[in-house]
């Protein structure tokens, strides 16, 4: 398959799939397309994770953070000024920001740009570390920036939270936000710089020694992941269209660490189904936190928290047996598709062959 | 290997289409659209706020038990569980319209939950009735949302008043500056309290996070400024252990806290050392005089044994300004149910005669109530409008 | 500044109220810390699921007193005994399968551990706060000259003491400390030399518990309510307090428990306007020392780590 043949392949899938967006955007009911949506969010934030932890290898469990810079520029600049004496009742918005009102599009690239910026400055003392004391530290970040947001009231409104975001719930423009994502990131991956962390992910010292200047790489990867993660964060502040700190405690990083196990640490096209499945899979599960009447007779197994329960058993079994996931380190590619369509079993026996 | 991968497939790609193509859980409510009308019930019955959706839960089954029709037709209540979480409200707030269709919600408690449904009612027109959630911005800016409870700023200024009334002159405040709740509550006692006593009559305001479990640094220096009296709204599981640690490092002065402090557990954890401490709530059995009231008592006791919360008397009242919404509306369109839920005028309910303002909020007076042998036990009234 | 005026304002009294709350707190965090510290040591792995570990305990110990009636000294053994059990079985069925897979890996597996033991609490017990059981002896008030402490805040620190005791005896002078030490050291020689790694390993999560277990009982005794997520603040500070003196030296768990615990209680008591913060106190001690000792105050040179 030539270069051009694959490019006008997948060009004409992105627009198929832009037209699926359409299609879901006009005809769906919005419960049917919030789930789409926090799917598609919840993909591009596992990819973000994905970028540190699956292609370079570093442990980072900051994502919650990240996001929550990323929702809060968008919380804190989007909602409209005279709605804002109402929103921050108890401790009034300090001057400076008060009467600063963006554009949504502005907001959300800001809050990237804030959260890549606490990246580079988090970075200089973090990356040096390695594995487990990475993790914490990252998770320690994390929640200093929450703590930091419930406390800083006249910039955030503290716990209060914000209101009166205006929302978003077209799935359209968030399947394009998505699709610039893993556009960028896959070109990323593929480029020089790519090389450069999956290098770093298998050999660090070798890499070194090939001459790779490990601390530079380290911090681009985790200045792309945390851009992306704002990103994210913004989006799902339009989504919801109110934002507070508790929502971003660390346990939500765990959310994205399922995604990017379950898809493939390292694995593009992973991370996309990772967030399908677990997201969707979260709500399909939610049958189990309902009472079940079988033959009349109700089993009390079945109420609420069983759900989750179940979906931590997932991940300890995802962890446990299956730890490269759906794709492992593959990805979609379009002799790996055409393969499938003409021998589909075969790819459950051979490893990483068109 | 092999079979491993098939298997895994399968369940990843089953579990896929199975969520898109419409999710469990319609199924249960199956009674053709004709005969009932579905009323939704969003509430936390996991997570941090567990305690409260489950009171609350109560006592809206309980009212739909003693108001099981209107509109001559059957009510079937759909029960969602919002786990605590906004996102999760914010998509089972979805659910319960799209999928479930109910021509109105009745919840939540907790209200940064409740906001988080908000834009979801607004925009798909379905009224909804809050139960306990008392921060302001609810209703704000929100036609589609109303509340069965006072709000935080009523609630502050009524504890401040009790205090002032009781002769305190410095008081110090010890707020769970991550709980929405407990942060507005402290704000309006603030403002009402330096109003009556004067400026720099609030010492000392203290923070404390969510899951917090020592105090003992805070209240020691609280100690040493000597407050006539330290109001403390948070959650009760801290309040508790707050005030038990209080009164083991000597400290005597009285404590005062706002509607969360209601639930046995409050009682249960911090045993006698919580004795004599005063909060505001909307409900109490000596000022039931309404006869919903005393149904709604009688009821409770026979079905739940033990006292009813505020929660479950609020829960209740809103049920019923649902129901009377629709019965009001006589129709089942959505928008008219709201327009007539917006009229409720002198409405009879279990915590008094209820008449929403143009926010959605009722005009209402609260209780307050203190503990007394190991019992919640009724203090004061104060009335609406003070 | 304020704070001069808070100095100036604190009684001796007052100071010597919040000496007594920081060596409180700092033994809780201390027995728990020990537990982070022997698994590391070991297997370089941070448990994340220790801090759970604690949860359930209190968990056991309440359904032993409230459900089952018994007496608390039987319940504290029982508690022991059941946490260690969890404790092994834990290591058995989410790290010994990967003992020799990616590091990231047990992480992972970990994380997960963690999560589904929070989970399974919040299921079986519900979200709602249980009162843990009333101990009267433990709970009784003594003063000293305007400073209250009560009984448990007595016992803590000693108990904690002598738990350390009892714990390095073991380590250093007996054949199965002598085991953990070779472990520790190097795993792959020490599993030639013929020591059976599996079951030193599971003696390691079973000490490291049953301690934790006792720092369960006495933390639900200080702290009576008990809900599921409860363990996870402390899992984290208690693994900075092992990191901040020295991860894999016992008695450097013990030293920055007690840093970490009297810092938090000092770092209120003078800077009253930040009590906001004073989770994230914690994470920046880590940071500093992981920037500037990241061997911590006691800790043995660790190659790879940094």
């Amino acid at each position: 398959m030539g270069k051009k043949q694959k490019l006008i392949l997948t060009i004409i899938l992105l627009i198929g799939l832009f037209a699926l967006s359409w299609f879901v955007n006009v005809e769906m009911d919005s419960y049917v397309r919030r789930i789409i949506n926090l799917c598609l969010i919840y993909a591009i934030i596992g990819l973000s994770m994905n970028v540190t932890n699956g292609f370079t290898g570093q442990f980072a469990l900051g994502q919650a953070g990240f996001m929550a810079l990323g929702a809060y520029v968008v919380g804190v600049f989007t909602v409209p000024v005279k709605l804002r004496a109402n929103v921050f009742y108890a401790v009034p918005m300090n001057p400076i920001i008060a009467d600063i009102q963006l554009p949504v599009w502005a907001a959300l690239i800001g809050g990237g740009i804030l959260a890549a910026l606490v990246a580079f400055l988090i970075g200089a003392p973090v990356l040096r570390l390695k594995g487990d004391y990475l993790a914490i530290a990252t998770l320690g970040f994390s929640e200093i920036i929450r703590i930091v947001i419930t406390n800083a009231s006249s910039f955030t409104n503290g716990a209060l939270g914000i209101k009166d975001i205006p929302t978003l719930n077209d799935t359209r423009y968030i399947f394009i936000a998505t699709a610039i994502t893993f556009i960028f990131i896959s070109l990323l991956i593929n480029s020089s710089y790519g090389r450069a962390f999956k290098a770093i992910r298998e050999d660090e010292i070798a890499a070194e020694a090939m001459g790779i200047d490990l601390y530079k790489h380290k911090c681009l990867a985790f200045m792309i992941s945390a851009f992306f993660a704002g990103i994210g964060g913004g989006l799902y502040a339009m989504l919801l269209g109110t934002v507070d700190p508790k929502n971003f405690l660390f346990t939500l990083t765990y959310n994205f660490l399922l995604i990017i196990v379950l898809g493939g640490m390292g694995s593009i096209t992973g991370s996309m189904l990772g967030a399908i499945v677990v997201t969707a899979g979260l709500e399909y599960l939610r049958v189990f936190d309902e009472p079940l009447e079988l033959f009349g007779v109700n089993i009390p197994l079945f109420r609420p928290g069983l759900r989750m329960v179940i979906f931590s058993i997932l991940l300890m079994v995802c962890v446990l047996f299956w730890r490269h996931g759906i794709m492992g380190t593959k990805e979609f590619t379009w002799e790996g598709a055409r393969a499938f369509i003409k021998h589909p079993l075969r790819v459950f026996g051979k490893k990483g062959v068109a | 290997m092999k079979l491993r991968k098939i298997l895994a497939a399968l369940l990843a790609s089953s579990l896929a289409i199975g969520a898109l193509t419409g999710c469990g859980g319609s199924k249960k409510s199956a009674g053709k659209d004709g005969d009932v009308i579905k009323v939704g019930v969003f509430l936390p019955l996991t997570g941090d706020n567990a305690a409260g959706g489950e009171l609350e839960l109560r006592g809206i089954k309980l009212a739909n038990k003693l108001h099981p029709k209107v509109m001559g037709k059957k009510v079937e209540l759909v029960v969602a569980d919002n786990k605590s979480d906004k996102a999760e409200a914010a998509s089972v707030a979805a659910r319960l319209i799209e999928k479930d269709k109910v021509k109105v919600i009745v919840g939540s408690y907790g209200s940064s939950l409740s906001m988080a449904a908000g834009n979801i009612v607004k925009e798909a027109k379905v009224p909804a009735v809050g139960t306990s959630c008392t921060n302001p911005q609810v209703t704000a800016n929100n036609d589609y949302y109303f509340r069965a409870c006072f709000i935080d700023p009523f609630q502050g200024t009524v504890m401040a008043n009790y205090a002032f009334k009781k002769g305190a002159k410095k008081v110090a405040i010890i707020q769970e500056v991550s709980n929405d709740y407990a942060v507005g509550l402290a704000k309006f006692f603030k403002d009402a309290f330096e109003k009556l006593a004067g400026p720099g009559s609030i010492i000392e305001t203290a923070n404390y996070q969510t899951g917090d479990k020592d105090f003992s640094a805070i209240l020691t220096n609280i100690k040493a400024k000597n407050p006539d009296a330290i109001f403390a709204p948070g959650n009760f599981t801290e309040s508790a252990l707050l005030v038990k640690q209080a009164r083991q490092l000597g400290i005597k002065a009285p404590f005062l806290g706002g509607d969360t402090w209601e639930t046995q557990e409050f009682i249960d954890v911090g045993g006698k050392d919580v004795e004599g401490v005063a909060f505001s709530t909307a409900f109490d059995r000596e000022k039931a005089t309404t006869a919903e009231a005393k149904k709604f008592l009688e009821e409770y006791v026979k079905e739940y044994k033990g006292e009813p919360s505020a929660l479950s008397a609020l829960a209740y009242d809103a049920y019923l300004i649902a129901i009377n919404g629709i019965e009001k509306a006589n129709s089942l369109d959505t928008t008219k149910i709201r327009d007539a839920i917006a009229k409720t005028k002198d409405m009879e309910g279990v915590t008094g005669k209820t008449t929403l303002d143009k926010n959605g909020d009722p005009i209402k007076g609260a209780v307050i109530k203190t503990v007394k042998d190991g019992k919640f036990k009724y203090l004061d009234f104060v009335a609406p409008g003070k | 500044m304020e704070i001069f005026q808070t100095i100036a304002n604190m009684t001796g009294a007052a100071l010597a109220q919040h000496v007594a709350n920081g060596i409180s707190l700092g033994s809780l965090y201390a027995l728990i810390a020990i537990g982070y510290t022997m698994v590391y040591g070991i297997l370089l792995m941070i448990n994340f699921a220790h801090g759970d570990i604690v949860m359930m305990a209190c968990y056991f110990a309440y359904f032993g007193i409230a459900i089952f009636n018994l007496p608390w000294y039987v319940t504290v053994v029982v508690t022991v005994v059941l946490t260690a059990l969890l404790g092994a079985l834990i290591e058995r069925t989410a790290y010994r399968p990967l003992r020799d897979a990616p590091k990231n890996s047990v992480l992972i597996s970990a994380i997960g551990a963690s999560f589904l033991l929070e989970n399974l609490a919040n299921y079986l017990f519900s979200g709602r706060p249980k009162r843990f059981p009333r101990i009267p002896i433990l709970e009784q008030n003594l003063s000293f000259g305007g400073v209250q402490i009560q009984v448990i805040s007595f016992v803590i620190p000693v108990v904690t003491i002598i738990g350390l005791l009892i714990l390095l005896h073991v380590v250093n002078h007996t054949k199965t400390g002598m085991a953990m030490r070779a472990v520790s050291k190097d795993y792959e020689i020490a599993r030639v030399m013929g020591i059976n790694i599996d079951n030193v390993i599971s003696v390691t999560f079973m000490l490291g518990s049953a301690l934790a277990a006792i720092g369960a009982f006495m933390w639900g005794v200080k702290y009576p309510g008990i809900t599921p997520m409860m363990g996870v603040m402390p899992g984290l500070k208690c693994f900075i307090a092992a990191v901040i003196g020295g991860i894999g030296n016992i008695k450097g768990a013990v030293l920055g428990g007690f840093i970490l615990g009297m810092g938090e209680i000092m770092i209120v008591a003078f800077f009253p306007q930040l009590s906001g913060y004073r989770d994230a106190f914690a994470f920046v001690v880590l940071i500093v020392i992981l920037f500037y000792k990241p061997t911590g105050l006691l800790g043995e040179k660790l190659m790879e780590k940094v």
